[in-house]
């Protein structure tokens, strides 16, 4: 007893989980067999995932070695593809892929913001569910049905839109097109508004009901109306995460291919027009992957992917970190 | 107080600011109805559509004959159902320990950054494209087997589904109460042993629904399965070589040239959105039975 007096002066509730914590991380002479085998398991487990996400970026490198060394960082700026002549840049895709992601943010950011506001502030509480969980399901289609709706359903109303625009504001170089298709720019970006309003106004719903009650209540107090409180406390409030939000959907909308592949028209030109069907870097990959017939072809194409994991990762990180920094852990972010 | 504030704020209710912020509030509140509107509609075409165009060329032949050639009358996607609950089913046995011990790993024993560190690498994970995830699988298991097979396209899935059951799990295990914990610790049960016959079954339904959530959210992948699995018109079991699987199937049938082929994609995608909605709303069910008891 008189040996170890260190015990007796920490404060106890901590002294027991710091114990338990060490003694099973470092020394296994104190702890049973058991926990010992246990511990080391799930921390295999754990090294695990993030030996994947080693793997993943390895192995992306590997693949795209060969078209690395021969282009380097002047493929990211070429605006050739040209299989046959052995030449690859993809500059084409890349603004393809930012402008149809773009597009469909500004059609997107309005609506799901709106319909999370709506949601937040407009329901009752109990009838809540009864609008917010279709949107969640929406969220929870497969891509590929939202290429087959976009293929069959929507391009046909585009294409539509598309020769009625061209004949009246033809000379507006937007709608200028050699042709009108129905499936480009134009498609792509509306199908993948559809496809990440669902996730902003689902995120932006759990971000805004994180707004202290009593902030907006002030606001009423005050003599503020409902809209008042909502632009000038709630918003402002919120701003940070919404803006993670809106990011978390640009990177769903950049990477996202099946429907972008079907509906996008994908052909490998600089953007002129909205009515140009154009490759995202998502749908180069899709359709010409299995018909790649040398090795430079498929390594060109993985560092295609390569540039497409690169953006969508910073975009995420950044999402991640906003919408962190507002909920301090309070909101999940996976569908 | 120098002055009366009070004058300032117009509450006269016939005030021309008045009515303009009220003006306001309602354009506002229609607006935001209309937004609203936009979202729901959408989900109800698409809903209405797949369900409409999909359910009449849904049939027991459907279900359970293979695929005929283009031209020919009837025929099935078997091979395709039985490919994706076989790929599906493997990529779970991969996902589920690990994506379930690592998140045991990051709530448990939280005296490491490793936990945190992994924790935050799952939320990165879940934002990497499917397509990307498909030349992962490519490079790690198609280049060196030699051969597109089920079994590339089970660790693209699976790579899909770890995060996911990660994240979930991880939110599951937090909500355990520690005072459970300690009662099992007090007793003087070993630390590994409160975790597997405590903290799992009284998170077993949050855990269950995770791993349904993940494996409903790959099911439907079809960008993955593009040069993974690659499609099979044939029977095939053998994960060793490539197989059908249904989202890989709707985009081939959606974009051929055949009426019967679209004929098919739609019926198809009914399939897999009557499966992806019954298993969203059950698993609701079942986490709304829980907050019941």
């Amino acid at each position: 007893m008189p040996g170890e007096p260190q015990v007796v002066e920490q404060p106890l509730g901590r002294s027991l989980t710091r114990a338990s914590d060490k003694a099973v991380a470092h020394d296994a002479r104190v702890v049973n067999a058991g926990d010992r085998i246990f511990y080391l398991t799930t921390r295999a487990l754990a090294c695990c995932v993030m030996a994947l996400a080693f793997l993943l970026v390895a192995d992306l490198f590997r693949g795209s070695w060969e078209a690395i060394r021969q282009f380097g960082l002047k493929f990211l700026i070429g605006t050739t593809w040209d299989p046959v002549a052995r030449q690859f840049g993809t500059l084409p895709t890349i603004i393809g892929t930012l402008v149809k992601a773009s597009i469909a943010l500004l059609l997107a950011i309005p609506i799901s913001i709106g319909s999370a506001v709506f949601i937040s502030f407009y329901i009752p509480k109990r009838l809540r569910p009864v609008i917010s969980y279709p949107i969640e399901l929406l969220a929870g289609i497969p891509s590929i049905v939202f290429g087959l709706w976009g293929l069959f359903v929507m391009v046909p109303v585009i294409r539509f839109i598309q020769i009625w625009l061209k004949a009246h504001f033809g000379w507006f170089f937007l709608f200028d097109g050699p042709a009108v298709y129905g499936v480009g720019v134009l498609s792509g970006s509306v199908i993948l508004a559809i496809m990440i309003i669902p996730i902003i106004t689902a995120i932006s719903r759990d971000i805004l009901l994180t707004v202290p009650r009593a902030q907006i209540e002030a606001m009423l107090a005050l003599g503020g109306t409902k809209w008042e409180a909502i632009w000038k406390v709630a918003l402002p409030y919120a701003r940070i995460g919404l803006v993670g939000a809106v990011i978390l959907g640009l990177g769903r909308a950049i990477g996202e291919t099946m429907a972008v592949t079907m509906v996008g028209g994908n052909s490998f030109d600089l953007v002129h027009s909205l009515f140009d069907p154009v490759h995202s870097m998502a749908s180069q990959i899709a359709s010409e992957f299995t018909e790649a017939t040398y090795s430079l072809y498929v390594s060109s194409l993985i560092y295609v992917g390569l540039v497409l994991f690169g953006i969508t990762i910073v975009i995420s990180l950044l999402a991640q970190l906003l919408i962190w920094k507002l909920s301090k852990g309070k909101v999940a972010i996976f569908e | 107080m120098t002055s009366d504030p009070m004058p300032q704020i117009s509450t006269h209710r016939s005030g021309l600011r008045y009515l303009r912020r009220k003006s306001i509030e309602w354009v506002a509140c229609v607006g935001m109805l209309l937004c609203t509107g936009v979202t729901v509609f959408f989900l109800l075409t698409i809903l209405g559509y797949v369900l409409y165009h999909g359910a009449a060329s849904v049939d027991w032949e459907f279900l359970t004959a293979l695929p005929v050639p283009a031209g020919e009358s009837g025929g099935g996607i078997a091979n395709a159902l039985v490919g994706s609950a076989m790929v599906v089913a493997l990529a779970a046995l991969m996902a589920v320990p690990i994506g379930m011990g690592a998140a045991v790993f990051v709530n448990e024993f939280p005296g490491a950054g490793l936990g945190r560190f992994v924790r935050f690498l799952a939320e990165v994970l879940t934002g990497v494209p499917s397509i990307v995830v498909g030349l992962f699988a490519y490079a790690l298991v198609v280049r060196p087997l030699g051969s597109f097979s089920g079994l590339a396209g089970s660790v693209a899935y699976a790579f899909i589904m770890i995060p996911i059951i990660l994240i979930s799990a991880h939110e599951a295990f937090r909500l355990v109460p520690v005072s459970l914990r300690e009662a099992s610790l007090a007793l003087g049960v070993p630390k590994w042993r409160t975790i597997l016959w405590v903290v799992l079954p009284v998170s077993s339904r949050a855990l269950l629904t995770g791993v349904v959530l993940a494996v409903s959210r790959a099911l439907g992948e079809a960008a993955p399965m593009l040069f993974t699995a690659f499609g099979n018109p044939f029977w095939n079991l053998n994960l060793r070589k490539p197989i059908a699987t249904v989202p890989l199937l709707i985009y081939t049938y959606a974009t051929g040239p055949y009426e019967d082929w679209h004929r098919k994609a739609w019926a198809a995608s009914f399939v897999l959105l009557v499966f992806v909605l019954v298993t969203s709303v059950l698993t609701r069910a079942f986490l709304r039975g829980k907050a019941d008891e």
